[in-house]
């Protein structure tokens, strides 16, 4: 690995790949080219999004630990209470799960003066995601990072959010080009914070930990740690067991180590896994499964962090 | 082009590739390079998943240093017989808790940097694990093996549509860079109760022949989870044994070697 020269002048910096310093260096090329100054787009992205109270992200480092599940989960939450305006963006670019489960597969984005209009799921949950504009369902996105941030700023820049309440960001998983773009992208309009998914597994953890230690360096707030898949009753003898062992403590180490909050664990429910498939809200239709009462109170928790707290009045509504 | 004289002694170069993220495919390798090591071959494991690196915690070997000869960096071998030896970007790390926080451009000079300057010297086996999705490091893998001719990749899945909507992805990823599909892997199949013996489709099943069907691709198997096996991850430093013997005794080592001996009969030619 070839590490900055000792005077590098930084990749952002007037300098970048023409000062004395960065003679011999690899990345010379890349300084060179790459334009100065600020990104002429931001002032636009953050008059797009002016109308968008809250913006959260889901985070993690690992793979297939939840991150669309939960995030699906939020956007049904907060879209239950009628007056409240969801947004719902996908920027796993490569790998895009939310259209399944949200159940809006096959639907086809619209544009018209104002932009890219979102796809509408309910009457006040509108997501955007990369599947939208795919010709075939299967078609693989070979894309390099530069690409991938290019379609990122259209999606805060070109979609006509509206005004919203809440706007979801679901990431892929990692720390690499995505997650950069879009704290770059969002910081000036301002992001409430991360949640951050994991499996109590240490292989998980680790690079939870990684994404942990991302948001501190980009100066993004955590709201918390959520334990997703941890333990499974079995539905013949109702005995538990733990599928992914926390053999170093789980999340909940994990967090009390990172100095996070610990938002809850949340069990293994195989049914969760068909209404993804299917594009069907959980919540809804197994609202006594102990996962969704689990789920539930840790919505309950982000909301009052984000100083939108639920009114008694609201819990009653269906 | 690149430079690939490092390999000229690999006899054979199986990629390990999922579109999504989670489904083992870091398992996936550690199995099939323990069960190539049992049935005798000299196994190399290198990991591009630079933002998420699990191969050295699964192979027990956390904390490890790579080290520098003059012909280039020595991977970090698993014991004095020398079967098996692992390259991470986790072994260059400070603290393991370091995040890498890299654009593309960055990762790919890394890939590049891993296939070009590792001294594998003879190997029977190199297996490369790789990160979820179709982006810099899989352009990249694809562009640095292009003359390596690699005898072709493994896609693991979970059951769920979820999880084959992406691999469906990694499919077409696999037909525009020509490599080679040896087969699929369906992995988190079913999850038996330790308790009544009741089986449960945790992820649904089925998903990973289907998907191997609708493409023509061969299928390898169906592997259920298993929680031993994350325990026989995690608690490897306390045993006396070492991780090939102990392995021997999973349950899962007999699926995992029916599927490799699959592989093995297709008599892939040598590349040496």
């Amino acid at each position: 690995m070839a590490p900055e020269p000792e005077h590098c002048p930084g990749p952002k910096s007037e300098q970048a790949g023409s000062s004395d310093a960065c003679e011999g260096c690899p990345n010379q090329l890349i300084c060179q080219t790459a334009p100065k100054g600020p990104d002429p787009d931001l002032p636009l992205i953050a008059s797009r999004l002016a109308g968008v109270r809250h913006k959260i992200l889901v985070l993690s480092g690992k793979g297939g630990v939840g991150k669309s599940t939960f995030t699906s989960m939020l956007a049904w939450a907060f879209a239950s209470d009628p007056d409240s305006e969801v947004g719902l963006m996908d920027i796993d670019i490569c790998g895009p799960s939310l259209p399944k489960m949200m159940g809006a597969e096959g639907e086809q984005i619209h544009s018209s003066a104002s932009g890219w209009s979102p796809i509408y799921v309910s009457d006040n949950l509108g997501m955007m995601s990369i599947q939208f504009m795919l010709p075939s369902a299967d078609d693989a996105i070979i894309w390099r990072g530069a690409k991938k941030n290019g379609l990122i700023k259209q999606f805060l820049k070109d979609v006509d959010w509206g005004n919203l309440d809440f706007l979801i960001v679901d990431t892929p998983p990692g720390t690499s080009d995505e997650h950069l773009s879009i704290n770059t992208y969002m910081k000036e309009s301002g992001i409430d914070g991360a949640v951050i998914i994991t499996t109590p597994q240490e292989v998980a953890l680790l690079d939870v930990r990684k994404e942990i230690n991302f948001c501190r360096k980009a100066g993004i707030p955590i709201l918390g740690l959520v334990e997703n898949m941890s333990g499974f009753v079995c539905p013949n003898c109702k005995g538990e067991s733990f599928i992914f062992a926390p053999t170093t403590g789980g999340g909940e180490a994990l967090a009390k180590e990172a100095g996070v909050p610990f938002l809850g664990k949340v069990p293994l429910d195989p049914r969760i896994g068909k209404c993804s498939d299917h594009g069907d809200n959980f919540l809804e239709m197994y609202e006594d499964s102990p996962t969704s009462k689990a789920i539930i109170s840790i919505i309950k928790q982000i909301r009052k962090d984000i100083g939108e707290p639920l009114s008694s009045d609201d819990e009653e509504d269906p | 082009m690149s430079d690939i004289s490092s390999l000229c002694n690999v006899k054979h170069i199986l990629l390990i590739l999922s579109g999504k993220g989670g489904v083992g495919k870091s398992s996936v390798t550690t199995q099939t390079a323990l069960s190539l090591v049992s049935k005798g071959f000299k196994v190399g494991v290198l990991d591009i998943d630079l933002t998420g690196p699990s191969l050295p915690r699964m192979f027990g070997l956390e904390g490890r240093q790579v080290h520098q000869s003059s012909a280039g960096w020595v991977p970090v071998y698993t014991d004095s017989t020398k079967q098996l030896c692992v390259m991470s970007l986790g072994f260059l790390l400070q603290d393991r808790g370091d995040a890498v926080v890299w654009r593309g451009p960055k990762k790919t000079a890394m890939v590049r940097q891993f296939i070009k300057d590792v001294v594998w010297g003879d190997l029977d086996y190199l297996l490369i694990d790789t990160p979820p999705g179709t982006s810099d490091e899989h352009i990249s893998i694809a562009e640095e093996l292009k003359l390596a001719r690699p005898d072709g990749a493994i896609l693991v899945t979970t059951p769920q549509g979820v999880a084959t909507a992406d691999v469906r992805k990694e499919l077409n990823f696999c037909h525009k860079v020509g490599f080679k599909v040896l087969g699929v892997v369906e992995n988190m199949s079913g999850f038996v109760c330790p308790h009544c013996d009741e089986c449960t489709n945790i992820f649904s099943t089925g998903g990973g022949e289907g998907l191997a069907a609708q493409f023509n691709v061969p299928f390898l198997g169906r592997v259920p989870i298993d929680p031993s096996f994350v325990l026989l991850i995690e608690q490897q430093q306390s045993s006396e044994k070492n991780l090939v013997e102990n392995y021997q005794s999973s349950k899962l080592a007999k699926i995992f070697g029916d599927m490799i001996q699959q592989l093995l009969d297709e008599n892939l030619p040598s590349r040496v």
